[in-house]
Parts: structure tokens; sequence; C-alpha cells
């Protein structure tokens, strides 16, 4: 605890001011902050409540490509932000995304009234059973709340919050590590965080003996974040047996799974696949939470579309928890957007969209796992010293190469290859034409003792 | 009136037993959510279930509007003159221009640059020198529910300790809003139920009385749900008195264009207190004057003194916005730009909103001089001197529940009456069964 920051005055405005610096230096570098100084909210004449101010920090993944953006290299490479790329490096609309498009502008009747606060019913009902499964039990005994939210993202505060309000246990336990924006998210949603180790970077694996310890001594009842597939950063997954062992030890210590479904059916190109873990735990008869994205699989990006589920014990159980979470929601936006979830549904609900659906998803899937194989190829061509098999290993839009900011610096300055400083790499932003490229960047640094 | 029959969800209906089955590796049966309690019925959302249920075929509901799609409302929507719901002309033509043609990646954190661009137009003026000197720090927001959460979350992490200052009545969800960024609330006096009208003298005694550099939350046009506006004299006074006082004004303005048919007009109280040099803050929704409901576009903007300080404040509400939603969504932002930045569009979209303007407009006077042709005892003045979607009647709750039970006539019980459900063919009825629920008052 900083001597400075006010807590034990007995000044109110101390205090505040206290409190402020505290949020401020907390999780940012301190020296960021110049100086903090008091100024109530009487502006003085003319001048602003917000005078006291300090810019926020980029975020450290949009960044990225900020500054991509602005190199002039013809030969730059923008490996950052997780978004689906082709081999001709162009963005993605899929085809039955298209079709829903023109459908819905095809008909006249569709009025965009407000949707409910839990979002588009059968957008909803629909996506519960692409992550459970058409025949889940939890589904078929009314078990399940669904409600329609922004994307990930959202899905994820507003599970935090309705944890925060109605959850015995307010501490959240995350991977180590994990998307930079999920600590946030819980953060501001009331829980507080803690951490489980989860990737070993000597084996640039999973740490499975620390997960299983640091659960193990979780708090009875404690929340635990979950990636279902595709980690991210890493790419790192437990295997089916490693989940069943997962599960058990949560179960027994009443441990509350949280599940981030990012990438269902991008991971391995099968959505049952990529929904197993989940699957598993429900099929236990035990109670999970489970935020859905379409952001990367269904190409819906900027539409914000996503779903939270609870599963529930008891259908009646399910029912309040969905009143909860209309309060959760009706302060924050009142209900969610239109027009991603009407898109999804129409694919969904239609038999040929969906299968069609399938086979876009399972190419972007294969082409990403290509990559990964050409990537891995090249270094083995060039002799490159170390051991790559984790891209191989690895599953999803990231790999976690293993180098370090220094190694990441250089490659941004030399080969003007863009990544996040924790080495992490978007196999999305790879083609054919450019794996020589990143493979003569890999080499170099790894030669060069950085 | 087009109705959808509904199917609405019982709970009843969606209890079942509780299966028993062998539960391997947990501890108990219990479920962790048993102390769950329901939540309270939404108090205008109960006004639509009871008017669904109601079989009879005069059943008017001017109390929710928006009935073919959704169960759930916290504003009324707009109905045509044959009580449909429309689709602006301008947004279809948007919409065909978008299809088939987006990429849906990402907007940035902040929103599209575009279409804050245009917003800020609106509500600052064209020619707005806070634009020009770059001094509004600006973010696309998920309509106005969206800017007024992200303004109390701003509030509550860079003014701790501040109040919220929030008239009576106001919409409902104020309340909920400020409470979950949890920024304690007080309240001004703003309706006057003697005279259906302003009470000035309460409002500007709570200003007076307010700690210096206090933060109020003022409706910009058609009061929700009263309808009562301060005359722009009052604005006037009104701002007069917030620069002695030093207090911060933030306006949720929902309804531009909507209340005179006329976006300057409509923003006058702001563009009153940016003449006398406040620093304010502004939630603007596109969903009723552009009938975008569904697509939740809107902007939250807080005047700065300078750009660099503009800079600042919109990385900290993007902050703000991150672990929200990351960023806000696309379309309904893709047709906003598209309409506000292609002239004749622009115009054609100024024409509807003047058209649903004045029908609104109009069935407020059909509405007054049907009562008065009835030979009603009351005064009926208010209906048209309130402005905007709603009207504020006066009923009493009792009276309301005889509108119900009688009449078939649904409204909230504050006796607010979302007057686009009022069309040509259903405002006899409406005046009559009025008339006769409040003839011997």
């Amino acid at each position: 605890m900083k001597t400075n920051d006010f807590s034990s005055s007995t000044s109110p405005s101390d205090r505040r001011i206290g409190a402020l610096f505290r949020h401020l230096t907390a999780g940012t570098d301190a020296d960021r902050v110049s100086s903090v100084f008091a100024s109530p909210t009487s502006g003085g004449a003319g001048g602003s409540v917000f005078a006291h101010l300090v810019q926020a920090p980029e975020d450290a993944i949009l960044g990225v490509t900020i500054a991509y953006n602005k190199d002039p290299s013809p030969i730059k490479l923008n490996l950052g932000v997780g978004a689906y790329r082709t081999e001709e490096g162009k963005p993605l609309v899929l085809n039955v995304v298209r079709k829903a498009e023109q459908q819905l502008i095809n008909d006249r009747s569709r009025i965009k009234e407000y949707l409910p606060i839990v979002g588009l019913v059968e957008f909803n009902k629909l996506s519960a059973k692409l992550i459970l499964g058409a025949d889940s039990p939890a589904i078929r005994e009314n078990r399940v709340t669904t409600v329609e939210c922004l994307s990930g993202t959202g899905s994820l505060r507003v599970g935090g919050e309705f944890l925060a309000r109605h959850y015995h246990q307010k501490t959240i336990y995350i991977p180590q590590p994990t998307w930079g924006n999920h600590p946030k998210i819980f953060t501001l949603a009331g829980l507080s965080v803690k951490t489980y180790r989860y990737y070993d970077p000597s084996t640039r694996g999973l740490n499975f003996q620390g997960l299983l310890e640091d659960l193990g001594a979780a708090p009875q009842g404690s929340i635990v974040l979950l990636h279902a597939c595709a980690h991210n950063p890493t790419g790192v997954d437990p295997t089916l047996e490693q989940w069943e062992q997962i599960r058990k030890l949560m179960r027994s210590k009443g441990l509350m799974p949280f599940f981030d479904s990012a990438y269902q059916g991008f991971a391995s190109g099968s959505l049952d696949t990529d929904a197993k873990p989940i699957r598993m735990f429900v099929a236990d008869g035990g109670e999970l939470l489970v935020a859905q994205s379409y952001a990367k699989n269904m190409g819906l990006y900027g539409e914000r579309v996503g779903a939270l589920s609870i599963v529930c014990k008891a259908a009646d159980v399910a029912g309040r928890v969905e009143s909860q979470l209309k309060l959760v929601i009706r302060p924050m936006y009142s209900n969610p957007p239109i027009h991603g979830a009407s898109i999804v549904a129409v694919i969904l609900r239609d038999r040929n969209l969906f299968n069609e659906w399938t086979l876009e998803l399972k190419a972007m899937a294969d082409r990403i796992i290509s990559m990964r194989k050409q990537l891995f190829e090249a270094l083995r061509a060039r002799g490159t010293p170390g051991d790559w098999t984790h891209i191989i290993k690895q599953i999803g839009m990231f790999t976690f190469t293993g180098l370090n900011p220094a190694q990441v610096s250089y490659m941004t300055k030399e080969y003007h290859i863009y990544m996040t400083s924790d080495g992490r790499i978007s196999m999305a932003g790879l083609s054919s034409k450019t794996v020589p490229h990143l493979a003569d960047a890999i080499h170099a640094v790894v030669t060069k003792a950085l | 009136m087009a109705m959808m029959a509904r199917t609405i969800r019982n709970s009843a209906s969606r209890r079942t037993m509780m299966m028993s089955r062998p539960i391997f590796g947990l501890r108990s049966m219990s479920s962790w959510w048993k102390n769950v309690e329901p939540a309270p019925k939404d108090p205008i959302l109960g006004v639509t279930e009871a008017f669904l249920a109601d079989p009879s075929p005069d059943k008017v509901n001017v109390g929710v509007v928006s009935l073919s799609l959704s169960l759930d409302l916290t504003d009324g929507a707009y109905r045509d003159d044959n009580g449909k719901p429309v689709v602006l002309d301008c947004v279809r033509e948007a919409e065909r221009r978008i299809a088939g043609t987006s990429f849906m990646e990402y907007l940035p954190m902040g929103g599209s640059v575009k279409m804050v661009e245009e917003t800020l137009k609106l509500a600052y003026g064209d020619n707005s020198e806070f634009i020009k000197d770059k001094r509004i720090a600006a973010v696309q927001s998920l309509s106005g529910t969206g800017a007024c959460r992200l303004f109390a979350d701003f509030q509550t992490r860079f003014n701790p300790g501040s109040q919220i200052y929030i008239p009576v009545p106001t919409w409902s969800n104020h309340h909920n809003i400020w409470r979950d960024a949890q920024v304690p609330q007080k309240t001004y006096h703003y309706y006057h139920p003697e005279t259906k009208g302003l009470d000035f003298k309460g409002l500007m005694d709570d200003v007076k009385n307010a700690p210096e550099g206090s933060f109020f939350l003022l409706h910009a046009c058609a009061h929700n749900p009263t309808g009562v506006d301060p005359t722009e004299e009052q604005w006037r006074e009104i701002s007069q008195l917030f620069k002695a006082k030093n207090h911060f004004a933030f306006f949720d303005m929902a309804y531009q264009g909507f209340a005179s048919g006329d976006p300057a007009r409509d923003a006058k109280s702001i563009r009153i207190f940016l003449e006398d040099g406040h620093h304010i803050g502004i939630s603007q929704s596109y969903a009723k004057n552009m009938g975008l409901y569904g697509q939740r576009v809107g902007c939250l903007s807080v005047l700065c003194e300078n750009e660099k300080q503009a800079v600042t404040v919109k990385s900290q509400l993007q902050q703000l916005a991150r672990p929200m939603y990351s960023n806000p969504p696309l379309h309904g932002a893709q047709i906003v730009s598209t309409i506000l930045g292609d002239p004749e569009l622009k115009s054609l979209w100024l024409k509807e909103v003047k058209i649903m303007a004045d029908r609104i407009i109009g069935m407020r006077t059909t509405l007054r001089e049907s009562l008065e042709k009835l030979g009603s005892p009351l005064s009926w003045e208010h209906v048209t001197k309130q402005i905007g979607m709603f009207c504020y009647s006066g009923l009493t709750p009792e009276q309301v529940d005889r509108l119900t039970s009688e009449y078939h006539i649904y409204m909230t019980r504050n006796g607010r009456i979302s007057m686009a459900g009022v069309t040509t063919g259903n405002v006899g009825y409406l005046a009559n069964a009025i008339h006769e629920v409040t003839k011997s008052s």
C-alpha cells in the first residue's frame, strides 16, 4: 500500500483522491500517472470537472494494428489482431452470411423494433442448442436460460455481474495467461480476480500439474474461467482426459465453471468436437455458465453477436435466473442489437444454410491448420534451433511462439512483422506467400541470441 | 392494430419436477441459485402482458406500443395512422446500399468515427466551434441507455462521491442506470400535478439548494414520461442558475426531431447551455427519430476545455466500453452514416421525422378537441401543451383501471399515454372512454 494514497485520511475529499489515485495506478505503470491533484466537481469559472484526468494507455492488442498501419514497408505483416484473413490477406464474409443478409433485406415485413431484454428468442434457443448439443438433457429439461449479449465480451460481463450479485463466492480464477480483457471485465463486474497456472513456457504446453494444484487450493465454490477450446493467447488446450480430471476436481470442490467459447468450430473444424469439454460438464448434471461468441466462427465481428447461457439444476431456477439477468442488462443497454442475431438465426434455423456454414467453417479452420504445418516445415527446413512442435500442437487462431519481447521487437524493426509483445502470432494473418518471410525472421532472432 | 399472437412465457408452465438422477461427482443436489429471488415485473411490460391476454376486439393499447415483436419496452415505439410500426424509407434505402458490401470487421472501441461526427453536428450544430476545435470527447454508444450508463460509470470513476440529480418523474430506467453505476441519486422537482405542467419554481429552488458543482440530468426535449418541457425563456433562466452554481448539466436527448418536427429547435436547450459556456454531457439516441430501436445506436459526448482534454476523456470512456462490450455494433452505425452522409437521404430523413412528429401533434389536437366536444368538465389543455411521444393525462390509477376493465384500454397506471398508439381510427373511442371515466370528476 502506497503511503500517499490518502486512504486513512479523515478528509472525504482526500479519501476520494486516494481512491482515484489507486484506480489510476492499478495495473498500469505508476510512472504514467504524472500527478494527481484535488479537483472537486466544481470546475471553477468555466473549468472542466474532468480536468484531472490522465490519458488511458492504448489497448495493447489494438495498438499493434495501429503501429502496423503506420509502417510504410511493402513487406510488412500483421500478426496482431485475431480476425480471420484469407490466403490473399483479405477479410472474409462467409457466403451463408451474405445469403442471410439478402434474405433479411428482401423481407419487407421485417420490423426492427426493440428486442426483448433477453434478445432474439429464436436466436437464444438456437445458440443453446449449438453449444450444448440439440439433444442436451439440460435443454430438454428446460434448465437452461440463454440471453443474447454483445458478443463474448458482453456475455462475460453480464455473467460476471450476475455472479457478483447472486453467487456466494465473489472470486473468479482465470488462467495464466489469458485474453487481456478478461481481468478488466470481471473486475468491473464486481468480482475479485485470481489466477491459476496454465501455460508452461518450458514445454510451451499445458502446466497440468500446476493447474490441478491451483484449482485444488481454491476456496470451495470459487468461480473458474475456462477457455472451451483454442485457448487465447496460447493455443494450448487440455486433452479430453485432462478435461475429465478437471471436471472431477471442480465438481468435488463445488467450483463454478464459467466457459468462454469464442472459437467453436474454428479450432478443430468441428462444432461438436470444440464443444465437448462444455458438454462433459453438462452431462454430469451440474451447473455452469457459458459465454458464446459468433465473432470469429461466423465472421460477424463488428455486429457484436453472442449469448450467455446459464445451466441450472432446475427449470424454475432457470426462470428466476433469467429474470435477474434482465435486471443486469436493462440498466446497461436495455436490450441487445437485432441485426447480427437475426443473421445467425437465419443460418442456424435453415438446414441447408447450417450445413453450408459448417463447410465454410471447416475451410477456415483447415487453412489455419495448414499455415501451422507450413510454418513448422519452413523452420525445420531452415534448421532453426529449438523445438517448434508447439506450432502444430497448439490449436486455433493463435500461436504462442515462445519469443521474448526483445525478439519480438527485433522482428518488428528489422522484418516489419507485427505481433503482441508476448510473442503471440495470429495464424489467420499468415498466407503461403508470407510464411517464408516469417520463418526467416524467426530464424534470424533465434540464432541472434537476443 | 395488427397484432401477432404471442405465447407469453408463463413461469408456471416452465416448472418441472426436479429430476432425480444419479449425479456423478457432485456434492449436493441443491442449486447455487436457489436463493435467487424472482425479479419484480417491469411496470411497463406488465401492461403489455395484460393487453395481449385481453380477448376484446376493441382493445387499445396506449401503454406500450411496440407489440409486434417484443414484449419488453422501456419506451413507446412509433406507429403510423394504421397503427403499424414504421421502417423509414431513408432507412430502407440505406440498408439496401449496405447489404452485401460490409466486411463486418470490428469498429474501434469508440465506434464509427463517421457516425459520431454526423451525430455531433445534430446536437452541437453543423458549424459548431466545439466540433471545429475538437473539444468534444465522443463515443458511439448502445443507444441512449448505453450512453447514460457510460456516463454514469465515468462519473463514478472520475468524480467519486458525486451524486446525480434526477427529475421527478423520469424514465424509470434512469434510476436503474445510475444505481448500477453506484452513483447516489437525488431528485429535483419537475412535474406539477395541479397544472399538469412544469413546476418551475420547485425546479429552480432545488437547483439553487443543491451543493455547488452538482451533476444534473436534464431531458433536452420531449420529457419522458410527462411531455412537459421548459419554455425557451425558462431554459435560459435554468442555464443562468446552473452557471451561478457551477453545476454540471447532462442532457438526455432521445427525441431530437421527434418533438417539434425540427431537430434544431429540439436541441434549443442544449444550444442555450453551450452559448452560456457550460461544459455539458449529452446522450443521443437514434431509436425513435430514425426508427432504429433494435439496432441500439447512439452517442455519448462530453464537451471539454480543449482538444487535449477531449482526447484524454475519450480514451477513458473507451476504457469503460472495452470491458462492457469491447466495441459497439456496426450495422446501426452504418445506417446512420449512410443517411446523414448523403444530402438526399438526409433530406428524406428530415421529411420523415417531421411526418412522424406532425402525426402525433395532430393526434394531440384531435384528442383534446374530442374531449372538449364531449363536454368534459375537465381541462385537457395539457394534451396539446405537452410534447413528444407521451401525454401525462392526469388520470388517476383508479380511472386507468376502469379504462382497462371496462374499455380494454391499456396504459401505465401513472396515466401516461403513448400518443404514438393513437390513430384517427381509435381516437374517438379513446376520447369517449376517457370522458366516461372522468365526467363525474
